[in-house]
């Protein structure tokens, strides 16, 4: 269809859709990997937030849909579809939902590209983040792991929707009009989970290769069949890698974040500076929660109340209170065992050790058992002349009490018994006294 | 100009009263919050970065997405603290109404003070129920979960067919479209007022919240 766009506004609008669907992919498949996505705010614009929102780019996620894309556009029989499957440890698997990006022919030649159209698709994004939290999707895929996962599949052109069984359900995203076309975006999802009601989920370990855990490299795209789709929850490649993501660079094209308020004047857009800089800004922006960029950190981290196995405690430090628990300096970590494990034996159980001191001593059995120190949580060596160990063994074990045992009260009850007459005797004989004060109280 | 008024409503157990509102007040304010503006020269602007972030509901099984903005979450938990109280406070049978409205504000002259023109309004009528038993409160939290999800829908819908909106405000201009006073997130302007109906189905309690 012949458009009377200006080129300028079609070379705008290419890109806005090209982006767009990039960022409705990573919406949709962070949706799904299973944890909570936060994002921060920020009231500087950076000129790298595609429509004004901060959504962050999941590289291996970029890299399969541009394959998917192939250098074209969704556009009018093109439609770019998002398939999310459940594929259990057993080797079955489900279509859940299929999330359509598709064009129809209804233009709207009015509509101003540089400014309406963007911000409208920023609000079709933020519709899109809502209802990927309201599929039924959404929930399975909160509760991957061990029994199941979520994968995606990104494909271009005719949407298949035959997967998701009988019954299935529409929901329409929202829909932006453009001067050569309609954008819509929508969500088909199944809704006959009876495979799933009928098995037996059971807690058995992760079978590699399906479930791809954080530390480890996602096993290569070409190991795995084509239609199998791709986990949801994989750590993505460092950065450094590069490698087979290297074309992640024009991701980082010049966004437009610059409008104006005076009828269409033009857009002046703010240039980029290279890759580095979003490195940074990603970097700074990670947020506890965030799935992606919390992984690629893995440094020692001092815990409270853990003494370092290098560290002595001496007499000298402790002359300011809870001196054990102030900041040390940080050992190298090239030697720190905790970074770096040693392939070391497994060591006895502290907890056998202890339930062993905890039984009366002189118990037979002795020679079974490899006699472990007592050492309990939080305490130190020998410090005190009773230690925390000490004093946990004696409460535990304390002696009887005198009125307690059993021949001395049985003593007691008898002699209680037999003073019991002469102690009445004595009462009425003061029945005077006591009658007198009882009414001096009423 | 005609002023759009969409009509909400839930019935939820009281203590599903906070994060029902949460979830349904923030979706709109997700959708009707942009970056913040930086005018420069020329009468151009740029438009700050708005973050997202996924909230669990305790007593709901839902998750909603809300705007990363501490503030605005501050200001809204509080008018939606407020409403749950006063509905609380009104006896067992704890019918309410809490409305979010979007407005722009129009100078006027001295003495007149400025006019303050709704745009849009979400009503949200609540149903407050008691349960009897631990088991319906547990179907309750996933029915409530799935009515949730069908109201974000219904919101998105609405928001979708790009009605009216006021116009791109010029820096002057822009304190009577938006409200400027957040630091990371530029919301439209909005005030909530809420009702509470009692058992003679006559209100009781309206209050305002300028914001």
């Amino acid at each position: 269809m012949e458009s009377d766009l200006k080129p300028q506004d079609q070379k705008d609008l290419d890109k806005f859709i090209k982006f767009f669907a990039l960022k409705t992919v990573q919406v949709i498949v962070q949706a799904r990997l299973g944890e909570k996505i936060c994002t921060r705010s920020s009231s500087s614009p950076t000129g790298s937030d595609w429509f004004n929102l901060a959504i962050k780019d999941i590289p291996e996620v970029t890299h399969e849909a541009k394959k998917a894309l192939a250098g074209q556009l969704p556009g009018i029989g093109r439609s770019m579809c998002v398939e999310i499957s459940l594929k259990t440890s057993e080797g079955d698997s489900m279509e859940l939902e299929t999330w359509c990006l598709e064009m129809n022919e209804k233009c709207d030649k009015e509509i101003k590209v540089s400014y309406a159209v963007y911000n409208r698709l920023s609000v079709l994004l933020k519709s899109l983040l809502a209802i990927t939290r309201v599929t039924p999707a959404y929930k399975l895929s909160r509760k991957q792991g061990h029994d199941y996962v979520i994968l995606y599949r990104i494909y271009f052109g005719e949407v298949q929707l035959s997967g998701l069984g009988e019954g299935f359900q529409t929901v329409r995203v929202g829909v932006v009009g453009t001067p050569i076309g309609t954008i819509t975006l929508s969500c088909a999802y199944r809704t006959n989970l009876a495979f799933m009601s009928n098995r037996q989920f059971e807690r058995s370990a992760p079978i590699m290769g399906i479930i791809v855990d954080h530390f480890v490299d996602p096993p290569c795209s070409s190991q795995r069949p084509a239609n199998m789709g791709h986990p949801c929850n994989y750590r993505a490649p460092d950065e450094e890698d590069g490698g087979q993501f290297a074309g992640v660079q024009d991701s980082q094209e010049v966004c437009a974040t610059s409008f104006s308020t005076s009828p269409p004047s033009q857009v002046s857009v703010r240039s980029l500076a290279p890759r580095q800089r979003r490195k940074e800004e990603g970097r700074r922006s990670v947020s506890p929660s965030d799935p992606v960029e919390s992984l690629n950190a893995f440094t020692r981290k001092v815990g409270a109340f853990v003494n370092k196995p290098s560290t002595q405690i001496t007499a000298a430090s402790l002359d300011l209170p809870f001196a054990a628990f102030a900041p040390r300096g940080l050992d190298s970590e090239e030697n720190d065992p905790m970074v770096h494990p040693p392939d070391s034996p497994p060591c006895p159980s502290p907890l056998q050790g202890s339930l062993h001191s905890q039984g009366s001593e002189g118990s037979g059995q002795q020679d079974d058992f490899v006699m472990v120190d007592f050492r309990p949580a939080f305490s130190k060596d020998d410090l005190l002349p009773m230690d925390l160990g000490t004093f946990y063994r004696e409460f535990q074990n304390p002696p009887q009490l005198a009125s307690l045992s059993l021949h001395i009260s049985s003593q007691s009850m008898a002699d209680d018994l037999d003073s019991l007459p002469e102690k009445l005797r004595v009462y009425e004989k003061n029945i005077d006294e006591f009658d007198a004060f009882v009414d001096m109280l009423q | 100009m005609n002023c759009r008024s969409e009509v909400l409503e839930v019935t939820v157990e009281a203590r599903q009263v906070e994060e029902a509102m949460l979830a349904l007040l923030h979706t709109i304010l997700l959708h009707r919050s942009t970056g913040k503006f930086h005018y420069k020269k020329e009468g151009t602007y740029s438009i700050g970065t708005v973050g997202t972030q996924d909230i669990d509901c305790d007593f709901i099984d839902f998750t909603f997405v809300r705007v990363s903005s501490e503030e605005l979450d501050r200001m809204i938990r509080k008018a939606v603290s407020e409403f749950k109280d006063a509905l609380s406070n009104s006896g067992s049978d704890g019918m309410g109404q809490i409305s979010l409205e979007f407005y722009q504000k129009k100078k006027s002259r001295w003495p007149f003070s400025d006019e303050c023109i709704p745009w849009e309004v979400w009503s949200i009528k609540v149903n407050v129920v008691n349960l009897a038993n631990e088991q319906e409160r547990q179907i309750c939290r996933e029915k409530v979960g799935e009515k949730l999800g069908e109201k974000v829908i219904n919101v998105v819908e609405v928001i979708n067919r790009h009605e009216y909106l006021p116009k791109m405000p010029t820096q002057s201009e822009v304190d009577n479209v938006f409200d400027t006073t957040l630091k990371d997130v530029q919301p439209y302007l909005y005030k909530i007022t809420y009702q509470i109906t009692d058992s003679l189905g006559t209100s009781v309690s309206t209050t305002m919240r300028r914001d």
